[in-house]
């Protein structure tokens, strides 16, 4: 038995996916295999900003083993129009274009042409011999920059929208928008300390392991099938139906195996110009991105500039902030910049605050959704002028934080008010928690130690479409279907939840994660909202398993159904203790009360339930010759609401910190003056290995979430957010020296060192 | 990638013939953990792709208290930090053979290929250099041995000329009083192109308070990797004594003549050198004090 008297939840069964991932048999992208299967290859501009003279596709064409060439002539023209793809407003036009390059190119790595031969070495051969004219374009690719007037433009016809209102300025800033609550002006003269800063971030990219893949086949009915790696079916099929312009009944998306995600694995690359290629030729096409295509073609997340101001006053109280963001969208508007908005300051309670964003469009790729999109950023900033304002008032950061800290009541700056969230708590966790309480040598081996806290927000996505589809089987185990695709234990948690609801044990459920056709409409596995959202159809699906079952137990034992309850997994009739049976004895007899038992649910809860918050630690030492910082421990601590599996959600606290320790420390896109990554390769794009880092030490807080039926928040996204100001802070107790440029690699560390003496 | 032919000679006399061939742009395979990069992502082409693995001459491994030490150029890693004798001789040159890429890379990967790669980065290069290491080279008119320090002659050229190849290596018996000593910085600690790799080695005075002579070569700041001789000459009959081990990271700091590029910026290579000079030299002087 678990906590709160849960019999599975709160347990850690071995997952359903585990026995087949660990021993290579789990389907994967690359995986598949197809009877007459050609393979294809992407031709990319070398340019980060031209105009497209002319394709030749001809001498490509003429290549023996060649079976087909596609451009963006072949994808249907689609207007300036906006489309609901489920959890964003996207621009179709921008959508297709990304796809395969329409007029202009603008981001190195834009997809031009696309190939189908009968084998790769023949499609990667034929790519060279695909003759494309440039006339070659001023770029620009910093956010500042790309700002200013008489920056290069990337889109001729884009107007300013700002405050709501379209403009008639055409500039490279898509919209900038203003949230604001109170008067900063008068809670700035209320402070006795105000400090205000700028930061830097550079580009960042997800870095899962497993690259982009799709294999199409457009049968002779117009029927399109696509395989792929995705973290939602149903967006892949409303995404090709929208570019390809085709009746959404004739897309079928399975989704396989994902190797990673972390929200880059929403939009489509390579899934329409496989379908093309695999309708012109009338096979099915494989395409697989390489190592380089990912870091170049696809969404990482943005570089920013960022100006934060905050006040408070000497007894400790916040008073007054303000945000200036800049985030880079790439090459089509959309950066994360208004999710950044909403987490900036929203740890705090802050009565008066005001929030300038801005979202840019620069020359690189179109950025894209990463782990708690925008907050990272946000908190660099934020939470490194917290812990300067904490040593300038003389208190401890963490009990700054405490008196500080947002609670049911508290509004956010961009209007919403909590409800009951775990902020407080997990804060408090925090400070009390072994590691903050110990003691570290501030020298040792001539080098330099210190400890940094910090903390991060993000709302989690409390709502959202889910469905199940599940059936008994005569040992009452059950068969359980769901749109989600799993990229963090979700099969495990969800089976957990239905286990919990109907008294059955997580290994009496067998989930499987399925194909469009074969369950209800399901959004993306993102947002934190998968084991809240289909957990909580799995709740009601529970549910009404425990109905059907009291009707089936009503005909058996031909008493009322309203006569019969269920209680500790037991399935009794009130007026005779001798008719009872649990779930599993119901089941091997139900067949012959009515037929097989099945139930089908689809869930939409509405998305209150607040949000996620997480207090990290971090102990780094510092070479100060050679400006490398090695962390010696890191504690995250995080408000789960209720952990369903404890080792997930602490599997999911460590893996968000290591990316955001890698943001912090060593992670850029680096271009040369000619708008060119020159690091696109997980060579030089520097993740941290395991030597780098120590054993990540976790700390659950419980703060249910009042919204789902086991008080389920989201853990997904948030643990990426507080690592980089908590290494900021960090490198300042060792050094004395702050850092407000990502990454704090070991060149800028020095460099700052040498230059302020530290 | 593009197709090309494949071979496969079990002698010196038949390799030199297949990379002789006029009409054939032919390249040696080894453990092919740069070779089979380099093709694959289209960075080099070849027509023949000439495997050595089978000649005995390159799969030769002795070491002998009077002679020295002999590594045949396909020698993978693993076979010589594998032998007992050889890594307590040479632990200086164990110190980049464990770095090279990771345990799997190094059951593959050669101290020859590494020096043929020429890449100025290359982490064993700097070692063999100041082990006085010279190569063995074989070629359409025989034999002929290059110092380590002269082999390499811009960022992937050597001075192998056509139908020539890496035969093996050859590092004299270490001095008494001797220690040597290679590390390298990186940003991370694993899986890493070095910044700045730094190789020492010295001889000490009976007593251990002097150098008697020292070489100190380093990688990554220069075209090729860089033999700082006048850095360990400003050693010879100097105390050991941190006064003359910075004279010497200066001079290895003055002499490295750095790129900026995406792995570190020219200024930082050169503060760099000077640092890990300084710590390379005295980590040189503790082996040999033990």
């Amino acid at each position: 038995m678990s906590q709160n008297g849960h019999k599975v939840i709160g347990t850690r069964p071995i997952r359903h996916d585990g026995v087949d991932k660990v021993t290579g048999r789990a389907i994967y992208g690359a995986d598949i295999q197809l009877t007459g299967l050609l393979y294809g290859a992407i031709k990319r501009s070398p340019h980060p900003h031209a105009r497209i003279k002319s394709i030749d596709t001809s001498r490509a064409e003429a290549h023996p083993g060649v079976r087909a060439v596609v451009t963006a002539h072949d994808l249907p023209q689609i207007a300036d129009k906006l489309a609901d793809l489920g959890e964003a407003i996207v621009n179709l036009r921008d959508a297709s274009n990304n796809v395969l390059a329409y007029g202009k190119v603008l981001y190195k790595g834009h997809a031009v042409a696309g190939v189908a031969a009968v084998n790769l070495h023949v499609a990667q051969e034929a790519v060279e011999l695909i003759d494309v004219e440039y006339e070659p374009l001023p770029h620009v690719t910093g956010v500042l920059e790309a700002m200013e007037d008489g920056a290069p433009i990337l889109h001729e016809d884009m107007k300013t929208t700002s405050m709501g209102e379209e403009t008639d300025k055409v500039s490279n800033i898509a919209n900038h928008f203003q949230h604001k609550m109170g008067e900063p002006d008068d809670g700035f003269a209320e402070a006795d300390v105000v400090v205000e800063r700028e930061f830097t971030t550079q580009t960042v990219h997800q870095g899962y392991i497993e690259t982009h893949n799709a294999t199409a086949l457009w049968n002779e009915e117009g029927q399109l099938t696509i395989w792929t790696s995705t973290q939602g079916a149903f967006s892949v099929r409303d995404q090709m139906s929208e570019i390809l312009q085709m009746p959404i009944s004739k897309v079928k998306i399975v989704p396989l195996e994902i190797g990673g995600g972390f929200g880059g694995k929403i939009s489509v690359y390579l899934d329409p110009v496989a379908a093309l290629l695999s309708k012109k030729t009338g096979h099915p096409v494989k395409m697989t991105m390489t190592r380089d295509e990912v870091f170049e073609g696809t969404g990482p997340t943005p570089g920013s500039y960022l100006k934060v101001k905050m006040g408070a006053t000497n007894d400790g109280r916040l008073t007054a902030a303000t945000a200036y963001m800049a985030y880079e969208a790439g090459a089509y508007p959309g950066s994360p910049v208004g999710a950044g908005a909403g987490c900036i300051f929203t740890p705090y309670d802050i009565p008066n605050v005001q929030i300038d964003g801005y979202d840019v469009c620069v020359n690189k790729p179109k950025t894209n959704a990463y782990r708690a999109p925008g907050a990272t950023n946000a908190a660099f900033a934020t939470e490194t002028v917290v812990d300067e304002i904490s040593e300038k008032l003389g208190v401890d950061p963490l009990e700054f934080r405490v008196k500080n800290g947002a609670k049911e009541g508290t509004r956010r700056a961009d209007g919403p008010v909590h409800p009951v969230i775990g902020c407080i708590e997990t804060t408090e966790a925090a400070l009390n928690c072994e590691h903050y309480r110990s003691s570290l040598d501030k020298t040792a081996n001539g080098k330099v130690r210190g400890r940094g806290v910090a903390s991060g927000y993000w709302f989690n996505f409390n709502g959202g479409r889910s469905a199940i589809s599940v059936s008994i089987n005569p040992d009452g185990t059950i068969n359980m279907l769901e749109g989600s695709t799993d990229i963090g234990g979700s099969r495990a948690s969800i089976a957990m939840q239905l286990a919990e609801t109907i008294g059955l044990e997580a290994t009496d459920i067998k989930p499987y994660v399925v194909d469009t056709d074969s369950i209800g409409y399901t959004d993306v596995t993102g947002g934190s909202r998968t084991t809240f959202g289909t957990g909580y159809a799995a709740h009601a699906t529970g549910q009404a398993l425990i109905r059907e079952m009291k009707e089936r137990a009503s005909k058996l034992w031909d008493v009322p159904a309203d006569a019969i309850d269920f209680a500790d997994g037991v399935f009794s009739y009130r007026d005779d203790a001798e008719k009872r049976g649990t779930f599993k004895e119901l089941a091997s007899q139900a067949g012959d009360a009515g037929g097989p038992v099945v139930a089908q649910v689809s869930t939409n809860p509405d998305g209150s339930g607040g949000g996620a918050f997480a207090t990290h630690v971090v102990d780094v030492e510092v070479d100060r010759e050679t400006g490398k910082v090695d962390i010696l421990r890191y504690t995250a601590v995080q408000d789960a609401g209720t952990a369903i599996h404890p080792s997930y959600v602490e599997g999911q606290m460590q893996g968000g910190v290591v990316q955001g320790i890698g943001w912090g420390l060593n992670e850029e896109y680096i271009y040369n003056d000619a708008g060119s990554m020159t690091n696109a390769s997980f060579l030089d794009y520097r993740m941290p290995t395991t030597l780098d880092l120590p054993m990540i030490e976790t700390i659950i807080v419980e703060v249910p979430n009042e919204s789902h039926p086991y008080g389920v928040r989201g853990v997904g996204e948030v643990p990426i957010v507080p690592p980089p100001a908590a290494l900021a802070n960090a490198i300042y107790d060792a050094t004395g020296v702050r850092l407000r440029d990502l990454p704090m690699s070991p060149p800028r560390v020095q460099q700052a060192l040498a230059e302020n003496g530290g | 990638m593009h197709a090309f032919d494949y071979a496969t000679p079990e002698s010196v006399a038949d390799a030199v013939v297949m990379l002789s061939d006029p009409g054939k742009n032919a390249c040696v395979l080894a453990g092919g953990t740069d070779l089979i990069v380099q093709l694959r992502e289209n960075r080099r082409r070849t027509d023949l792709v000439v495997d050595v693995k089978k000649i005995a001459e390159l799969n030769a491994l002795s070491c002998d208290a009077a002679t020295g030490l002999t590594i045949g150029a396909a020698v993978p890693c693993y076979r010589i930090y594998g032998d007992g004798q050889i890594a307590a001789a040479y632990p200086g040159l164990m110190d980049a053979a464990r770095l090279v890429g990771g345990t799997g890379i190094q059951g593959r990967a050669s101290l020859g290929g590494n020096l043929c790669n020429a890449s100025p980065a290359g982490d064993t290069i700097p070692p063999m250099i100041v082990l006085g290491g010279e190569a063995e080279i074989a070629g359409p008119d025989g034999t002929r041995k290059v110092a380590v320090e002269d082999f390499c002659t811009a960022p992937g050229r050597t001075v192998l000329a056509d139908g020539e190849f890496l035969v093996s290596l050859h590092f004299p018996a270490p001095a008494p009083n001797s220690g040597a000593y290679y590390r390298r910085f990186i940003p991370r600690n694993e899986m890493d192109i070095a910044v700045v790799g730094v190789g020492a080695s010295v001889v000490l005075s009976g007593d251990k308070s002097s150098f008697v002579s020292a070489r100190i070569a380093v990688g990554a700041v220069a075209p090729t990797p860089l033999f700082v001789s006048a850095a360990g000459e400003a050693l010879a009959g100097e105390p050991v004594s941190d006064e003359t081990i910075q004279r010497a990271a200066d001079i290895a700091r003055d002499a490295a003549r750095p790129i900026s590029d995406m792995r570190g910026t020219a200024e930082y290579r050169k503060h760099l050198t000077s640092v890990l000079t300084r710590r390379v030299v005295q980590g040189a002087v503790q082996r040999a004090k033990e």
